[in-house]
């Protein structure tokens, strides 16, 4: 099990590979990128600012890792978050579990990634290029009721 | 106490935290808030009853239910709904 908070960006590629060679014995690897998204429904992202609380991230990651391997047999599982400055279509963060078979692997990263986006304190600022004025703000992305939904099913 | 704010919290009350002294009486989250509406206009505009729904809180970490009952050496947080990922 193994969590990584950075505010420099990563290789999701060069992650999942050495995590691969971590896990010989993993038949299945599952995994999830989220990226900075370019636009939202009132302009172009020019950067993705995304504030957290360290003590409590740390606290809350290494519990939803615990979670899912007591859920579900895995042979290891990590979590790379970034916080700071981010641009459109750095990766943000990836989620990675190897099992013997899929069904875990696959079940446990969507599993992990669902109660982050509910339990994790990181809060995400766009800075945005309106597109109707031209002119540039920053706003606070809000919480969505589907990602509550999500993480409720596995309650 | 030490009380933390994030995000647009944070921005609104104009500070990342504050070390607070409210009366011994207060005990759990939701008297907190009550006591932090009246500090002033930034305060009841994010703590006041019509408004607080969206506020979230946790004590040592942990998200709690705002009955939850804090010691004083808890470190508190008040943060709106999380967006991570």
């Amino acid at each position: 099990m193994a969590i990584r908070l950075q505010d420099t960006p990563f290789s999701p590629g060069a992650e999942l590979e050495r995590f691969i060679a971590a896990n010989p014995d993993a038949g299945g690897i599952g995994s999830f990128i989220g990226k900075v998204r370019r636009s939202n429904s009132q302009g172009k992202v020019l950067s993705l600012t995304l504030e957290h609380y360290p003590a409590m991230t740390e606290h809350m990651l290494r519990e939803i890792e615990t979670q899912a391997c007591h859920r579900w047999p895995l042979q290891s599982c990590l979590i790379i978050h970034r916080f700071g400055r981010l641009h459109p279509g750095e990766p943000i963060v990836l989620v990675a579990t190897a099992a013997t078979h899929r069904d875990a692997a696959l079940t446990a990263c969507t599993f992990l990634i669902d109660w982050l986006k509910t339990k994790a304190p990181f809060w995400k600022q766009e800075q945005i290029l309106n597109w109707q004025t031209g002119d540039i703000g920053s706003g606070w992305v809000d919480a969505r009721a589907e990602d509550e939904a999500a993480a409720a099913r596995w309650e | 106490m030490k009380i933390m704010y994030f995000s647009w919290i944070r921005e609104k009350i104009g500070k990342a935290q504050e070390n607070l002294q409210p009366p011994n009486s207060i005990a759990t989250a939701e008297e907190l808030m009550d006591w932090l509406a009246h500090l002033g206009p930034a305060y009841s505009e994010i703590f006041g009853i019509s408004t607080r729904s969206v506020v979230r809180v946790a004590v040592n970490l942990h998200l709690v239910d705002i009955t939850h009952a804090f010691a004083p050496d808890d470190e508190i947080a008040f943060f709106p709904p999380v967006t991570g990922g």
